[in-house]
């Protein structure tokens, strides 16, 4: 990876489309930043290297969502959860290829690709979302 | 002794809640500043009244921005510096805010604050889109969280951590319910049972539709003036001794803890501080219920009680209209309702009514200290305030 790529929310969703989850160290500091962020808000530094996160995980949270916003109406009911990584960053995502009477609190997760459907015209972004090991 | 008034306020005024089908937003906010100005005929509005601050959640319910402006002209304040604040649901706490900021300035001396949100024209899916742009875009809305998914998520963390019920959390809906039966403005007044609470549809798990706050039409105001003005308009104001506000990251995940909002335990700090008040001293609150479980994550968050412990509070009814600490006299969100922009300044309405014993039915006798606490997000913004009957 270049050093141009910008520490932004664009870029982390442009290593998603290609299978990375990535997040942003602080070279002053050594603070992480996931999502990255161009401005360090702890020192203020503005110079960062790219990090990759652990594709494992433990579920912090969840609850399976029966009433959907418009755009994932077809999905519902459909699992979201927050999963901490080995490296104690948290990142919230759809729980899929279980079912949900078998979602538990403190269980492991790894970190999906699959490519999914997106018509809007803003943004351009991919998901990635949570399987069970 | 406690702290001294900081602002004061000489009125208050509510629209309806409820489905207000026909009326545009600067509609219903005439109809509460009206309420505000007959309340207190000793105020001249064009004379006395020398800024506006109003909350409003969203544009999309009616393509209209620009809300303070359009809300100063619907109430003959037209020419007034107006403006809107935004902080999600804890807009008009903001606009609140807003006023004690401007009247402490000395630039101004009376302000009139309130807040607006019409939203029953719009469909369930459509309000679902709306109230998630308080949420983070690109990790929570991106991947299909909603506003109740949110809450959701720390429903299961804090049952998970605590033992707390789903039948404790129908239990503050219970409550609620029975308050807003006593409220003739309340959106909906009717009771409902813990069975019916619980066998009601599941939104997001473990959330059901009784655990969930209501769409709903309305507007709130109230006049703030500086305390030594404040005995020219009325023999009853009611001052405000504390406030406090704080900001938390947009994304609920990236916080250390779900089970509780650092926001509002900052703004909690800072308001008690300020008045020089202890969570034993308060008479009654208006908390921000817009979930069940997040008006036991106020217990907690305000000091009511120790952390995990607010399941039983609600269980033993303690926060019950007659019992130690009354919570959401008005119905709160929940029965009430939640028009979003207009809530903060609804909840410093009903705290007006108290403490100068205008409740009627609903009134908590004796009352002397109040407390606000509304919550914009899942807990990015959160404000408090406390409220003193004057002393004799």
């Amino acid at each position: 990876m270049s050093k141009q790529d910008p520490f932004t929310i664009e870029q982390f969703y442009k290593f998603v489309a290609q299978g990375k989850l990535m997040a942003g160290k602080c070279k002053k500091c050594g603070k992480i930043h996931l999502p990255p962020r161009p401005l360090c808000d702890k020192c203020y530094n503005q110079d960062f290297a790219w990090i990759p996160i652990p594709k494992n995980g433990k579920l912090v949270s969840y609850t399976v969502i029966h009433i959907a916003p418009p755009q994932f109406q077809e999905e519902a009911p459909y699992a979201i959860g927050i999963i901490q990584f080995e490296n104690g960053l948290k990142l919230p995502g759809m729980i899929t290829d279980i079912p949900h009477d078998q979602l538990q609190m403190g269980m492991d997760l790894k970190v999906d690709f699959t490519a999914r459907n997106n018509t809007q015209s803003w943004p351009q972004w991919p998901r990635y979302c949570f399987k069970p090991m | 002794m406690n702290g001294k008034p900081i602002v004061s306020i000489i009125s208050a005024g509510l629209s309806k809640f409820g489905k207000n089908e026909g009326l545009y937003s600067r509609e219903l906010f005439a109809e509460a500043a009206k309420e505000a100005f007959d309340r207190c005929p000793k105020l001249e509005p064009k004379r006395d009244i020398k800024a506006m601050f109003v909350g409003h959640m969203g544009e999309s319910y009616e393509h209209q921005g620009h809300m303070g402006a359009t809300t100063a002209d619907w109430t003959g304040l037209l020419n007034i510096p107006a403006i809107r604040t935004e902080a999600a649901c804890a807009s008009s706490g903001a606009a609140l805010r807003a006023g004690v900021y401007a009247v402490l300035s000395g630039l101004v001396d009376i302000v009139l604050v309130g807040g607006v949100e019409k939203m029953t024209h719009r469909s369930t899916k459509e309000v679902t889109e709306y109230l998630a742009m308080a949420s983070d875009y690109p990790f929570e809305q991106w991947h299909g969280i909603t506003f109740p998914g949110l809450y959701a998520l720390m429903a299961t963390a804090h049952m998970h951590k605590y033992g707390t019920t789903e039948a404790q959390m129908a239990q503050v809906a219970v409550k609620n319910h029975h308050h807003g039966t006593l409220n003739p403005k309340a959106h909906l007044q009717k009771e409902i049972t813990i069975e019916k609470a619980l066998a009601s549809r599941t939104v997001a798990t473990p959330l059901k539709v009784f655990d969930c706050s209501l769409i709903t039409d309305g507007a709130s105001c109230v006049v703030l003036s500086k305390p030594e003005l404040a005995s020219k308009f009325t023999d009853q104001p009611i001052h405000i001794i504390g406030t406090g506000q704080a900001s938390d990251t947009i994304g609920l995940y990236e916080r250390e803890t779900l089970t509780s909002l650092k926001a509002a335990k900052i703004a909690a700090k800072t308001a008690y501080n300020m008045a020089k008040v202890s969570p034993e001293e308060v008479d009654l609150a208006e908390v921000h219920d817009c979930f069940t479980i997040a008006e036991l994550i106020a217990y907690e968050d305000l000091g009511f009680c120790s952390p995990g412990e607010s399941g039983k509070l609600a269980e033993n009814g303690e926060t019950c209209l007659g019992a130690r600490l009354p919570v959401n006299a008005s119905g709160g969100l929940k029965s009430k309702g939640h028009p979003v922009g207009a809530t903060g300044t609804a909840q410093a309405y009903e705290i007006y009514l108290q403490l100068t014993g205008q409740a009627e039915q609903r009134q908590v006798k004796n009352a002397c200290i109040g407390l606000t606490h509304n919550v914009g997000g899942s807990g990015a913004t959160a404000t408090v305030h406390i409220y003193r009957r004057p002393q004799e």
